[in-house]
């Protein structure tokens, strides 16, 4: 049974190309690049050459790009390090529809008596801005963390209003960018945010690397503490073979994006419009104007999502599911009550997402049997009863 | 994925029993759309008066959908005296288990079943009972809900209860109400415990005194060890010796000898028989 993988914003697979640059690195070029000899310092040498692609990818400087484990780690770096820094008299502002990377640590800090604020969303995910406004005012320190698009419906956030709002008012502002890097262009020369998060495993990079953008002249306190490495701002050894991947993962990226973006929109809208019009009581859930172009979060209504999932997993269509129950809590996504889906059909989203590796005849085939899956479902259902589903079993 | 057993999968893949009856001799719904799953249970009698058709229609999960399907296996044939014995884990037996967080799957086919039961004896629809006091208001569990889970699944934690019955699973504004419920009714057993012990012990057949095992470690011990995250699992009883594995956090623990000696061994000593020895699997 072949794999049809529509779960990129869940993590990606490595790319060819980044794995041959890699092996090098688990061979012969071992040494440590902080060695004092040119056995170690020849690993140096390409520790900087991939620290210049991913400056350049995002427009930043060398010195502004400091490696981490993952995205998690510089969601927490960010938000953490900058509220040691500025004590608890800061204002934490948030989204409701954050990824549990930066709501954890949010949170955390609210635990500790910071001042939280977490900025509600409207019915197609987007931010309420007027909520916005009013969080930053007042008097104080603000930190500012709003992700640039949404993992789970791929709602892309108006990330310049975002940054020119929060400046103005004078708080420091980190966006999580990580399902955007690879998928649109960041540019940190134009967008005057101090600090970014990225990982390498949703660009085709392995999992196990994350960038950290931190603007020079932003302050934060550093907890990774122990090492000279990263000019004193994250301790610990190098992940020589991971850097050198996610630098030829991001050259990867940049060389294609244009074309990438384009495939991409046609290949996921003729997925959604083939199953809105093959699958009765379906809907979509997000912006349809503001999205990544690779990402489509649809509820199937009167159904539930981890079944659906089995169903297509038998199939071996990977997909995910916004469902209480696929994720082992007895809630659904936060994202999805955020927005206020109908409770009809909270429980039945399925997120697509897809990647450069995914075919036309991977759509049509999912486009042939999720129809089937969601018949046999419903059939199976004690709700929505009295559709007349065009498709037979 | 959850590792769900081979069986899980066969009745979710094929569910048997599905549909609606006509003119049923009994129905039953629990859940509903907005809780994540729910489940409408139909059955109609022979001539003496054993189940003879039964068909559900389920929306939720994989498990929630085999667990409907096992039940209707399971009563097919049964008179309704029989078929009300079933409790939610012989549903999740008859399916090679369920994991942790899936048992309230279990627990709505029993529901089901006693709504469709209630249905055919009574002739009414069974509402949850307006009176009866509501724990959890996320989930609308009520007292007596939380209070049945907890006897007939012997469990000792507020995550438990959260797996069996999704109380506390929401906001989690409950979970102390919860915890206190756990305490009242393992306070409640507690006064049996003196005319036990002071059972001349000698005089106890074998089955007596396995069963009086089985009961001192699911009260004084099991609930000592989880709170830790540990557990044991009763392996075997001859005599006095009796065979034990830890299991969870106990399982590789460095306490784990000095657990087995100084506490299990202790209470099974000063509830059951003082010549207990209790030693552990593979000794």
């Amino acid at each position: 049974m072949n794999t049809i993988y529509f779960d990129n914003n869940a993590t990606t697979c490595v790319a060819p190309e980044v794995r041959d640059a890699m092996l090098p690195f688990f061979g012969d070029l071992y040494g440590n690049p902080s060695s004092m000899h040119a056995f170690g310092g020849q690993v140096a040498k390409f520790v900087t050459g991939a620290r210049e692609k991913i400056a350049a990818f995002i427009n930043a400087e060398p010195s502004e790009i400091i490696f981490t484990s993952c995205g998690t780690e510089s969601d927490n770096m960010a938000i953490h390090g900058s509220a040691e820094l500025l004590g608890p008299q800061a204002k934490v502002i948030t989204s409701r529809v954050e990824h549990p990377a930066v709501l954890g640590p949010c949170r955390r800090l609210k635990d500790m008596g910071y001042r939280e604020v977490e900025i509600p969303v409207d019915t197609v995910g987007q931010l309420d801005l007027e909520a916005f406004r009013e969080a930053l005012k007042g008097h104080g320190p603000a930190i500012v963390s709003l992700m640039w698009a949404n993992n789970e419906t791929g709602v892309i956030f108006p990330m310049e209003k975002i940054v020119e709002l929060a400046k103005e008012a004078g708080a420091v502002v980190h966006s999580d960018a990580v399902q955007v890097a690879g998928k649109l262009p960041i540019d940190v020369k134009k967008l005057p945010v101090d600090m970014l998060s990225i990982s390498g495993h949703k660009l085709h990079a392995p999992k196990g690397i994350g960038i950290f953008y931190l603007r020079r002249g932003t302050r934060l306190k550093t907890f990774m503490l122990g090492g000279h490495q990263e000019n004193g701002r994250r301790g610990g050894t190098e992940n020589v073979p991971y850097i050198v991947g996610l630098g030829k993962a991001v050259e990867l990226a940049a060389a294609n994006m244009a074309a990438e973006s384009r495939d991409l929109t046609r290949l996921r809208d003729k997925l959604e419009n083939g199953l809105l019009a093959t699958c009765p009581d379906a809907r979509v859930n997000g912006d349809r104007a503001h999205r990544l172009p690779n990402t489509t979060n649809m509820s199937f209504e009167y159904i539930e999502g981890e079944a659906i999932l089995y169903h297509m997993s038998d199939l071996g269509i990977c997909a995910s599911t916004g469902s209480a129950c696929a994720a082992g809590s007895l809630e659904p996504s936060h994202v999805i009550r955020a927005m206020g889906v109908p409770f009809t059909a909270v429980h039945g989203s399925v997120r697509f997402s897809l990647s450069r590796y995914n075919t036309e005849a991977e759509v049509d085939y999912v486009l042939e049997h999720m129809p089937k899956i969601v018949r046999k479902l419903r059939d199976l259902s004690p709700f929505g009863k009295g559709d007349t589903l065009p498709v037979n079993l | 994925m959850w590792n769900y057993s081979e069986k899980v999968m066969d009745h979710f893949r094929n569910p048997r029993n599905v549909g609606k009856i006509e003119s049923p001799d009994g129905t039953g719904t629990v859940g509903s759309l907005a809780c994540g799953d729910a489940l409408t249970l139909m059955f109609k009698l022979d001539a003496d008066k054993r189940i003879v058709d039964v068909k559900f229609q389920t929306f939720g999960c994989a498990s929630a959908i085999a667990s409907s399907s096992a039940l209707t296996e399971m009563v097919i044939g049964k008179t309704i005296e029989e078929a009300e014995k079933i409790t939610n884990k012989d549903i999740a037996n008859f399916l090679g288990g369920l994991p942790d967080q899936k048992m309230h799957c279990s627990v709505m086919g029993r529901e089901a079943l006693e709504a469709a039961i209630h249905n055919y004896r009574t002739g009414e629809t069974m509402i949850k009972n307006l009176e009866d006091h509501i724990v959890c208001t996320c989930f609308g569990v009520s007292e007596n809900e939380i209070r049945r889970v907890i006897t007939e699944n012997s469990l000792t934690t507020v995550d438990e209860v959260t797996n069996f019955c999704k109380a506390g699973g929401g906001c989690g504004m409950c979970r102390d109400d919860i915890q206190k419920l756990i305490d009242s009714i393992r306070d409640a057993k507690i006064p049996q415990v003196p005319a036990v012990a002071d059972k001349p012990h000698k005089k106890m057949s074998n089955i007596q005194k396995m069963k009086l095992i089985e009961e001192v470690v699911d009260r004084e011990i099991r609930p000592q060890l989880k709170k830790d995250g540990g557990d044991i699992e009763l392996l075997d009883i001859v005599g006095d010796r009796v065979t034990i594995a830890f299991r969870g956090m106990c399982a590789g623990c460095h306490s784990a000898a000095f657990t087995r000696e100084d506490f299990i061994e202790a209470k099974l000593r000063e509830f059951v028989d003082p010549a207990i020895i209790v030693v552990e699997e593979g000794e």
